[in-house]
């Protein structure tokens, strides 16, 4: 950089840090963020639009992607509805009440994340298969999980769960019991006191838990494919169909859904992003 | 630290029944998939189970792994450190914008990672003609297997060390400066003893989505027994044969690791308490920091 005699107020060199090393470490970050994960996610963009409009609208339409997206959107949904409701139990049991061996549940709530999925995936496949310890018991009672979408929901809720459970728990700590306290003695009833005092201030957390387990819910492979059955129109899950696409070097179909997906979750990110900063703002004047 | 919150409230809410719903909610979907791993990893004898995995396609399988692993959980560990240096040590416009961008893979679906290098370096991909003309193989074998674990495991090391070194703050470094460290001896003498539980902790989750990805690996290997083949992908063709407690008996393994990452992960929090938070984004943790300090 060349010597500047009058440097005006304000600008960058008048603020520059007399710790060394910015140039080297923000161009590393760049060059490697765009070489591994901006070039070659823009590679599908740009694949795409070579598609043209009316290709990307025929291949992206057809009713059996439509299902299958469907299916991916709508089971993330109901799965990280039932995870809202359980993450919040489990959040308000573990911060709330003691019991022995709670450390080692509230390790256990995060195993979702570290088990690989495929071995997620066989094992709830087994569990819940005709044999299964599971199964067994739900097959006489009409519920048939394994290789139906009802399977694909409960995968799902594994993965999902933890994201609840974990975005619920420092909100939950922190929440003032004296409110509560003052709540009860003013002769409000458990009930009340949880819907009026405390739900208020959970919901941004709540809708944000909800958020990341639909995301991740979306995009998820290897859970899903062992216990979904796969059928096209019934159990198959938008990207098991970008696989099945590419297999038989369909690209453009891949392409297509796989924009199609992308899109969606950067709307999701987008809006979680924003639901975080509102879980701040509301977080933080409490 | 939350001794004091943790204390049940006076007013009626310790109900019984709710640990009990919940216990019994965890147990049913989380304790029972685990225990079932090991219960049809043993189910044909401990035999069966060391053949399993002393078979030398399963062996081949958790090579390819630990090399898979070696080499991209290094690379996103270095990334991890420049950024964290960047965004943590100093102001500049458009700071927020690259924080989004490092946690874009966690918004990618694992099978679209996975796509997105057949597209590049495919047979009919961009690079693919260059590729063939100089016999470079990059889908369909190692390399393509890595760049796709590096992708869906970029952000890990980089989003839990960007709000520890934003927590640390740069007065250290500033003082080691002042006494005429050079910049290389301020960060390893410094920085790096400042941040090694944060950094200890974005390795681990690393590593044990490296070791255990499965969707992206899936699109890019080819599935060539003994030479593309990682654990996951393993296992899944062992399943698919029906060959169930050989498939389990390797899976098995990978829940083991699964195990170890969760105690190690419990060991540091325990040890460095802020590590533990909400899934949420480096940035707006980063915020809260600032804001609380």
């Amino acid at each position: 950089m060349s010597i500047v005699p009058a440097v005006p107020f304000g600008s960058r060199a008048a603020r520059r840090s007399v710790i060394p090393g910015f140039g080297l470490t923000l161009g590393f970050t760049m060059s490697y963020l765009s070489l591994l994960v901006l070039i070659p996610l823009s590679s599908l963009f740009v694949r795409s639009l070579g598609l043209g409009w009316q290709h990307f609208w025929e291949v992206a339409t057809t009713p059996r992607v439509l299902a299958a997206l469907r299916l991916s959107f709508g089971a993330s949904l109901v799965a990280a509805a039932v995870d809202a409701a359980f993450g919040l139990l489990v959040a308000w049991v573990l911060v709330r009440h003691r019991f022995p061996g709670m450390r080692l549940i509230d390790a256990m709530v995060d195993l979702p994340f570290a088990l690989p999925t495929a071995v997620a995936g066989i094992s709830l496949t087994t569990l819940y298969a005709q044999h299964g310890w599971l199964g067994r018991w739900l097959l006489p009672l009409g519920i048939k999980v394994a290789y139906t979408p009802l399977g694909v929901i409960v995968a799902l809720m594994f993965i999902g769960l933890p994201f609840v459970v974990r975005t619920l728990q420092p909100i939950l700590e922190d929440l003032d019991r004296e409110v509560e306290q003052a709540a009860a003695t003013l002769g409000a009833t458990t009930w009340q006191t949880f819907a009026r005092i405390i739900m208020p201030s959970l919901w941004p957390a709540l809708l944000t838990g909800f958020s990341l387990a639909f995301a991740r819910g979306v995009g998820e492979y290897g859970s899903v494919i062992f216990i979904a059955g796969n059928m096209p129109m019934r159990s198959e899950i938008a990207p098991l169909l970008i696989m099945t696409r590419l297999e038989q070097y369909d690209y453009a179909g891949a392409t297509a859904i796989a924009v199609i997906m992308l899109l969606a979750s950067f709307a999701l990110m987008l809006g979680i992003n924003a639901l975080q900063s509102w879980t701040l703002t509301r977080h933080g004047e409490t | 630290m939350n001794a004091a919150l943790r204390e049940p409230p006076r007013g009626g809410t310790g109900n019984i029944w709710l640990t009990l719903a919940a216990l019994s909610f965890l147990g049913l979907f989380l304790a029972v998939p685990l225990i079932v791993v090991f219960s049809e990893a043993l189910s044909k004898g401990a035999g069966a189970y060391l053949a399993a995995i002393t078979n030398p396609l399963a062996l081949a399988a958790v090579r390819l792994t630990l090399l898979v692993a070696a080499v991209s959980v290094p690379l996103n560990c270095i990334f991890g450190i420049a950024a964290a240096w960047a965004i943590a040590k100093f102001e500049f416009r458009g700071k927020s914008a690259l924080l989004t961008l490092i946690d874009l893979p966690f918004a990618v679906s694992p099978v679209i990672a996975g796509l997105v290098f057949i597209l590049l370096f495919g047979n009919n991909g961009w690079f693919g003609g260059f590729l063939m003309r100089h016999d470079v193989r990059i889908v369909f074998a190692v390399p393509g297997i890595i760049l796709a674990t590096i992708f869906v495991t970029f952000p890990f090391v980089a989003r839990e060390l960007i709000p520890v070194m934003q927590a640390q703050g740069k007065d250290d470094e500033e003082t080691a400066l002042s006494l005429g460290a050079t910049g290389w001896q301020t960060f390893w003498r410094v920085t790096l003893p400042n941040v090694r539980w944060g950094l200890l902790y974005g390795v681990l989750l690393c590593n044990a989505r490296a070791m255990g990805e499965f969707g992206a690996v899936s699109v890019v290997s080819g599935h060539i027994r003994g030479l593309t083949n990682t654990m996951p992908l393993h296992v899944e063709i062992l399943y698919n044969e029906y060959n169930i407690a050989a498939a389990f008996a390797v899976a098995s393994l990978l829940a083991l690791l699964a195990l170890l990452t969760l105690a190690a992960k419990s060991y540091l929090e325990w040890r460095q308490p802020e590590l533990r938070r909400a899934p949420t984004q480096a940035r707006s943790h980063g915020r809260t920091l600032r804001e609380r300090s």
